[in-house]
C-alpha cells in the first residue's frame, strides 16, 4: 500500500458494511410478504443445491412398469410417461434453475453490467459512448427470438467444440453428461442481460464520480483500482442487489422457454421447460394433469416469490424510490 | 424551444445502424453459425458436388459479397430456399402466417390496454379499501406467471375441465377457438399494465391540480376522467414497447400449444428442422419490425410529451 492510500484509509475510515445490510435485511424482514417470498426462494434455492442429496430418485431411471402411477409412498407425486419419478424431477430441474440463474447473474449481471457500467460511468467519453450505443443495440432487439437463433444455430457449433474437452479431467465427465448446455444457455442469456444493470451502474456512478469524496481521492492520488473498490462499488451495491433481484424472474424464465422451444438445455438433463413442455401435451393433461400441474404450481410459487421480493428488495434499498 | 423534427431525424438515423446490425448477426448466425453452410445442408456429398453447389450459390464470394447479395435479395422480397419445403418459396411460407400472428398480436395489445388501463384506475380509486391487498395479489401473480406456464393452465382449466372453449385449433379471429388463445396472450399483459397504472394514476391523485379540481366542486367522476386519467396515461406510452415485445415472445408458445399456423408456431417447428434460411428471414422481418414499431413509439411519446424530446437533446 503507497502511503497515499495509506493516508486516505487514515482519513476516510470505512464504516462497517456489515450493519448497512443487517439494517436493510431487517427492514425486509419485517415485511410479512416479502419476509416468506425470500423463504420460498431459499428453500429452492437450497433443494437445487442439494438435490442429488434430497431426491429419492435419479431424474432419468425408467420404470416402465410403473407409467403414470399416481401418487404413492414410492413415488409421492407419481410418475410420467417413462416412469420417472415426477418428485425427483422437479428437484432436479430446481438444479438446473438455480445453476442458470446463478451462473448468468454472475456473468451477466455482476461482470458483465457492473464492469461495463463502471467503466462507462467512470472512464466516461469513448468507453461510455461505446457501451451505451452496443446497449441500446441489445435493447432494440427481441430478446426472445435472437436468444432463440443464436442457440439453435450455435448449437451444432457449439457441441462440435464440447467434445475436445471431453478426454479432460474432471470437467470432461460434468460435460458429457449435460453440462455443456448450461454454458451456452447462461452464455447467450448473459449477452442479453448485462445491459439493464450497466445502464443503472453507470448513471449512478456517474453523479458519484461528481461527489467531494471522490474528487479527494483522486486529488489525494488514488488510483483507479481503489477509487472503483472503497468508493464506487460500496455505493452502488445496494443497486446492484436491486437489479440483481429483479432480474432473477426474467432470467428464469428466459431458460424455461428457450428449453421449452428446445434450443436450451437439452434431455435427459431435466429442467421446467422440459416438464411443462412433457405436461403441456393435450392427452397427458386429459388423463394425468398432475404431470403439468406439479411443476406449474412450483413454478407459479417461484415467480411469484422472485416478483414480491423483487418489488420488497426495491422498496428497502432503492435510494429513489425507498 | 425545441422542433420536433430533429427529434425525429435523430431518432431515424440511430433506427439504421440497429437494422444494420441484426442483419449482419443474423447473416452471420443463419449461414456460418452451425459451420459450413455445405456441410450443414449436404452432409454426405461428395467432393465434387459440393464444389458444384459452393460456386452456384456463390459461397466462394468473399463474405461481405454473400451478405451484400443476401441483404439485397432479401429486401426485394426473396428469402432464400427453405430446405425443408423446397417447392415453396420462403415468401409464400411466411407471409400467410405472419398475417394471423399480426391479428392475435393486434387484438391482444387491445386487450391488453383496453381492460389494462380501466382496471389500473379503477384499482387506484379503491386504495386503502379491503379490495385494495386483493387486486395488487391478483395483478402481481398473473403478472408474475410465464406465458409458457399459464397457457397449459388454462387449457386444462378452461378447456378439458369445464369445456367451455375448444382446446386448440384455428378458425379464424372470429371464432371460439380464438378466445383462450387471446386470453392468454393478452393476460400477463393486462396485469402488468393495470399494475403500471395504478402506480401513476396513485402519483397523479396525490398532485395539487387534483385537489384544486376538486375543491372547486367538480365530481369524483370528472376528476377522474378529466384530470387524473389524462394525466396518467402519458407514461403509458413507454410501457407499448414492453407489452407489443411480451405479446410477439407469447406468440410462440401460444401458437405451437393452441396448434394456430401463426409465425410463432412456425419459428418453433423450423428450430426443430434446422431450416436456417426460413429462421434467417423470420428473425430479420421481426427484428425489423419490432425495431420500426419502437420508433414509432418513441416519435409519438415525443411528440405528445415534449418533454421527452427536450431531455434527449440536453443529455446529447
Amino acid at each position: 500500500m503507497t502511503t497515499a492510500e495509506a493516508a486516505l484509509d487514515a482519513v476516510a475510515p470505512s464504516r462497517p458494511p456489515a450493519s448497512q445490510w443487517r439494517m436493510a435485511l431487517r427492514r425486509l424482514l419485517r415485511k410479512r410478504i416479502a419476509a416468506s417470498a425470500l423463504c420460498l426462494i431459499l428453500i429452492f434455492y437450497g433443494v437445487g443445491v442439494l438435490a442429488p442429496l434430497i431426491a429419492p430418485h435419479s431424474y432419468d431411471q425408467i420404470d416402465l412398469n410403473h407409467t403414470f402411477a399416481g401418487p404413492s409412498l414410492r413415488h409421492p407425486l407419481g410418475t410420467d410417461r417413462l416412469g420417472r419419478d415426477v418428485l425427483s424431477r422437479v428437484i432436479w430441474a430446481s438444479r438446473t434453475t438455480v445453476v442458470v440463474t446463478v451462473a448468468t447473474l454472475v456473468t451477466g449481471g455482476l461482470v458483465l453490467g457492473v464492469g461495463l457500467g463502471l467503466l462507462a460511468g467512470y472512464k466516461g467519453g469513448g468507453w461510455d459512448t461505446i457501451t451505451m450505443r452496443v446497449g441500446d443495440v441489445f435493447l432494440a432487439l427481441p430478446g426472445l427470438l435472437m436468444l432463440i437463433m443464436i442457440s439453435a444455430t450455435l448449437r451444432p457449433r457449439w457441441d462440435g467444440w464440447m467434445t475436445h474437452f471431453y478426454g479432460w479431467p474432471i470437467i470432461g465427465g460434468t460435460l458429457k453428461s449435460g453440462a455443456s448446455d448450461y454454458f451456452l444457455v447462461f452464455g447467450v442469456l448473459s449477452l442479453f442481460s448485462w445491459v439493464g444493470m450497466a445502464r443503472v451502474i453507470r448513471s449512478q456512478v456517474f453523479a458519484l464520480r461528481q461527489t467531494e469524496y471522490v474528487q479527494a481521492a483522486v486529488a489525494m492520488g488514488a488510483g483507479t483500482g481503489h477509487v472503483v473498490w472503497r468508493h464506487l462499488l460500496p455505493n452502488v451495491s445496494n443497486l446492484i442487489v436491486v437489479v440483481l433481484s429483479a432480474s432473477l424472474a426474467s432470467v428464469a424464465g428466459s431458460e424455461i422457454a428457450l428449453t421449452w422451444l428446445g434450443v436450451g438445455v437439452r434431455p435427459p438433463t431435466p429442467s421446467f421447460g422440459q416438464l411443462l413442455f412433457d405436461g403441456a401435451g393435450l392427452s397427458n393433461l386429459r388423463t394425468h394433469p398432475n404431470l403439468l400441474l406439479v411443476p406449474a404450481g412450483v413454478l407459479v410459487v417461484l415467480f411469484l416469490s422472485f416478483n414480491l421480493l423483487g418489488d420488497a428488495v426495491n422498496d428497502v434499498l432503492n435510494p429513489r424510490t425507498g | 424551444m425545441q422542433g420536433l423534427a430533429p427529434y425525429v431525424v435523430r431518432r431515424l438515423l440511430w433506427a439504421i445502424p440497429v437494422l444494420f446490425a441484426v442483419s449482419v448477426v443474423t447473416f452471420a448466425l443463419g449461414r456460418y453459425g452451425p459451420g459450413d453452410p455445405i456441410q450443414v445442408r449436404a452432409p454426405r456429398a461428395d467432393p465434387q458436388t459440393i464444389e458444384r453447389i459452393r460456386e452456384h450459390q456463390g459461397l466462394n464470394d468473399p463474405v461481405p459479397v454473400q451478405y451484400m447479395r443476401w441483404l439485397g435479395r432479401f429486401l426485394r422480397g426473396d428469402f432464400g430456399d427453405s430446405y425443408r419445403f423446397p417447392d415453396r418459396t420462403v415468401k409464400s411460407l411466411i407471409l400467410p402466417r405472419l398475417k394471423i400472428t399480426i391479428q392475435l398480436n393486434v387484438v391482444a395489445l387491445m386487450v391488453v390496454f383496453g381492460l389494462g388501463i380501466p382496471l389500473g384506475v379503477w384499482a387506484a380509486t379503491r386504495r386503502g379499501s379491503w379490495q385494495d391487498p386483493l387486486t395488487i395479489g391478483t395483478f402481481l401473480l398473473f403478472s408474475a406467471v410465464p406465458t409458457v406456464v399459464a397457457i397449459p393452465l388454462l387449457q386444462w382449466l378452461f378447456a378439458l375441465k369445464l369445456g367451455w372453449f375448444p382446446a386448440t385449433g384455428w378458425s379464424g379471429l372470429l371464432s371460439k377457438a380464438a378466445v383462450l388463445p387471446i386470453i392468454a396472450l393478452s393476460v400477463g399483459g393486462i396485469a402488468g399494465v393495470a399494475r403500471f397504472m395504478r402506480a401513476t394514476t396513485l402519483e397523479v391523485l396525490g398532485q395539487e391540480f387534483v385537489r384544486v379540481a376538486r375543491a372547486k366542486g367538480l365530481p369524483e367522476s370528472a376528476v377522474l376522467r378529466r384530470h387524473v386519467s389524462r394525466n396518467a396515461l402519458l407514461p403509458m406510452v413507454t410501457v407499448i414497447g414492453l407489452s407489443l415485445v411480451g405479446v410477439l415472445e407469447g406468440s410462440f408458445f401460444v401458437e405451437t400449444l393452441f396448434g394456430i399456423p401463426g409465425i410463432g408456431a412456425f419459428v418453433f417447428q423450423e428450430v426443430q428442422g434446422r431450416d436456417y434460411d426460413v429462421l434467417m428471414a423470420i428473425t430479420l422481418i421481426i427484428a425489423t419490425a419490432y425495431i420500426v414499431a419502437n420508433v414509432v413509439v418513441d416519435l409519438s411519446y415525443a411528440w405528445i410529451d415534449p418533454r421527452i424530446r427536450l431531455g434527449e437533446s440536453a443529455a446529447a
